[in-house]
C-alpha cells in the first residue's frame, strides 16, 4: 500500500512543539504572537519558556502589531526543496516594531534588489503551508495588509 | 605566566591528497590524517593517550579504528571551528594532567560524501526547522550570506570590495601547489560568475572538497623530543552567538569572533600589532571582513577597503589566508583544521607561500553561521 508521490516535493512545513504551539495557534487565527518577560519587560522571539534577557521564567504571550521593517536579505538562486518553481526568491530577516527579528519571506512584490529596499515598511500576512499558517510579510499599505488570511 | 605549563603543537599534517577523493571514506580520511600527524611528530600511535574530533564519525570510532584507548576524549562539535576548541580543551587537559599526548583529527568527505553520515539534525520540529527552513533556507549559501546587505548599507561596502576578497586570496593560492584553484582572477571575473544568493556570486563562496588533517598537542617541556620546531599555543578563546542567523545581535558584526578573539589575545598578552600572520575562516567572502573588524585589525566598516588596498595579499603588511583559504585552497565543510595547519606551517617556516618573520600567527575559526568561534594564538617562542 503506497500513497502516490506528490508531483513536486513540498516546501518545509513547521512541526509545532509544546513551547511553540501558542505561536502557531496564533498564526492560525491571523495573529502574530510574541512573548514578553513579566519581570523585565523584554519582548522576544523565537518562542521559549525563559526570558533571554534576565532568565526569568515568568513570561507571557502578547499580540504583536505585525508591523516590521526589512533588515536584510539574500535572493536565493539555488532553491530549497519545494521552491524550484518560484524563481529566485528572497530569504529575509525583518525587524519587528516590537524589537525582535525573525526570518521570513516577502510576498506581493518582485523579489529583486530594486524592489526590496532595506528599511522599507512591511506588514505581516499569513500563507497556508500544509496545516500551518506561516507568517510572511508584504509591503505596508498594499492590498492584503493586516492580519488577513 | 611563569610557572604555568606551556603547551605546543608537536605534530601537524593534512591528508596526503585533498580535493576530490571519491575512493576514501570519511573514516579513512581521519585515519590517514592521524597517521601523517603522528609520523610528523616522530611518535607511534601507542603514544597517544587523548583524542578529540567531531561527529561524524566521532572520537570513539576514530580512536577505536586507530587502536587507541584514550584516557581523555573530547567530542565537541560546534561546526567548522571545533578543532580550534579541541586545541583549547586539549591544552587545559594537558595542564590538568588528564592526558599527555593528544591527537585531534578531521576527515570529511564533503564533496564525494563517502561514508559521510547524516548532517546536523534540522528536523521540522527543531527551532530552525520551525522558524527558518519554511522560508526556503537550504544550507549556508542561503543563510550565512544574509547579514551582508545590512553591512553594505551601514558601512558602504561595495560589491567590488566584496569581490576583491576572493581576488586577494587567489593571489596566495597561486603560490600554493596544493590549492584547488590557482589561476589569478579579477573583480570582473568574480562579478561575472553566476549568482548563488544575491549579492553573492559563485567565486565569493567556498569550495566543497574532501580531505582531512590532524594535530598532536603536548606539553612544551617535551619540545626537544620532536623532529619539527615547536609551535607554542600562546592563547586560546571560544565563544558563541546564536544557532540561527536571524537571531544575530547585530548583522554588521560577529559577537562570537570578537569575544573569542579577546580571550585569546588576553591570554597570549598580545595586541594586533604583534601579529605577523592571520587566518580567518572564509566560507564566504564577507568573513574576512567581519573577522578583521572583530579582532580589531581595522575600525568598524574599514576592512573592505583594507583588503581592497592590498594590505592582506602577498607583499601586504598583514598576510591573510596564505594557503588561499576556503575560497581557493580547500573547504571540506569544517575548514577550521586547514586554517590551523596553515598557521602551523607558517610558524615552522615551511609554508608554500611563506611569510617572512611569521613569529606570531592568529587563527580565527567560525562554526555554523556566525554561531560559534574559536581563536588560537600560535608562536615560535613560548610566552
Amino acid at each position: 500500500m503506497s500513497t502516490p508521490a506528490p508531483r513536486t516535493p513540498a516546501k518545509a512545513v513547521p512541526e509545532p512543539t509544546p513551547e511553540t504551539q501558542p505561536f502557531w495557534d496564533g498564526c492560525a487565527r491571523g495573529e502574530l504572537l510574541l512573548q514578553r518577560c513579566r519581570e523585565c519587560g523584554t519582548p522576544y522571539f523565537y518562542p521559549r519558556p525563559i526570558c533571554p534577557s534576565c532568565g526569568s521564567t515568568d513570561v507571557e504571550w502578547f499580540r504583536a502589531s505585525g508591523r516590521a521593517t526589512l533588515y536584510s536579505y539574500v535572493i536565493n538562486h539555488r532553491p530549497a526543496r519545494g521552491f524550484e518553481a518560484d524563481g529566485p526568491y528572497a530569504i529575509a530577516v525583518v525587524q519587528l516594531a516590537e524589537g525582535p527579528r525573525m526570518m521570513t519571506s516577502i510576498t506581493g512584490v518582485p523579489n529583486t534588489p530594486e524592489d526590496l529596499v532595506l528599511d522599507m515598511e512591511l506588514q505581516v500576512t499569513f500563507e497556508q503551508r500544509g496545516d500551518i499558517s506561516l507568517p510572511v510579510f508584504t509591503v505596508a499599505g498594499t492590498a492584503g495588509e493586516g492580519a488577513t488570511r | 605566566m611563569s610557572g604555568e605549563r606551556g603547551v605546543i603543537i608537536a605534530g601537524a599534517a593534512e591528508t596526503s591528497a585533498i580535493g576530490k577523493l571519491p575512493d576514501q571514506s570519511t573514516l579513512q580520511l581521519h585515519i590517514e590524517a592521524a597517521v601523517n600527524a603522528v609520523a610528523d611528530a616522530g611518535l607511534k600511535m601507542r603514544d597517544i593517550d587523548g583524542i578529540a574530533t567531531v561527529t561524524t564519525p566521532g572520537p570513539m570510532q576514530v580512536a577505536h579504528a586507530l587502536g587507541i584507548t584514550p584516557a581523555w576524549m573530547d567530542g565537541t562539535a560546534v561546526g567548522g571551528t571545533s578543532f580550534l576548541l579541541h586545541v583549547r580543551h586539549a591544552a587545559a587537559a594537558i595542564r590538568a594532567g588528564y592526558a599527555s599526548t593528544i591527537l585531534i583529527t578531521h576527515g570529511e568527505s564533503g564533496r564525494s560524501r563517502v561514508g559521510a553520515g547524516g548532517g546536523p539534525a534540522r528536523g521540522a520540529s527543531s527551532i530552525p526547522g520551525q522558524f527558518e527552513a519554511p522560508y526556503g533556507t537550504a544550507g549556508p549559501t542561503t543563510a550565512f550570506t544574509i547579514p551582508v546587505l545590512r553591512y553594505m548599507k551601514e558601512y558602504g561596502l561595495t560589491h567590488e570590495q566584496l569581490a576583491y576578497v576572493a581576488v586577494a586570496q587567489r593571489k596566495w593560492a597561486a603560490r600554493n601547489p596544493r590549492a584547488m584553484f590557482r589561476d589569478l582572477i579579477t573583480v570582473e571575473d568574480v562579478l561575472a560568475s553566476r549568482l548563488v544568493a544575491y549579492p553573492f556570486h559563485l567565486l565569493e563562496c567556498c569550495l566543497v572538497t574532501d580531505g582531512g588533517g590532524a594535530l598532536i598537542v603536548t606539553s612544551a617541556d617535551r619540545a626537544a623530543q620532536f623532529p619539527k620546531p615547536p609551535v607554542h599555543v600562546l592563547g586560546t578563546g571560544e565563544s558563541m552567538e546564536t544557532p540561527m542567523i536571524s537571531q544575530m545581535v547585530d548583522f554588521t558584526e560577529s559577537q562570537a569572533f570578537r569575544l573569542a578573539g579577546r580571550a585569546a589575545f588576553a591570554e597570549a598578552h598580545i595586541t594586533t600589532a604583534d601579529v605577523r600572520h592571520l587566518m580567518i575562516y572564509d566560507a564566504f567572502a564577507h568573513l574576512p571582513i567581519y573577522g578583521l573588524e572583530a579582532l580589531g585589525f581595522t575600525a568598524k566598516g574599514e576592512a573592505g577597503s583594507f583588503i581592497a588596498d592590498g594590505n592582506t595579499e602577498p607583499g601586504g603588511r598583514l598576510p591573510l589566508n596564505t594557503n588561499g583559504g576556503g575560497l581557493s585552497y580547500t573547504h571540506t565543510g569544517m575548514y577550521g583544521m586547514f586554517a590551523i595547519q596553515e598557521g602551523v606551517r607558517q610558524i615552522r617556516g615551511e609554508a608554500p607561500a611563506q611569510v617572512p618573520d611569521a613569529d606570531i600567527s592568529v587563527i580565527l575559526g567560525n562554526g555554523g553561521m556566525f554561531a560559534s568561534s574559536g581563536v588560537l594564538v600560535l608562536g615560535r617562542q613560548p610566552r
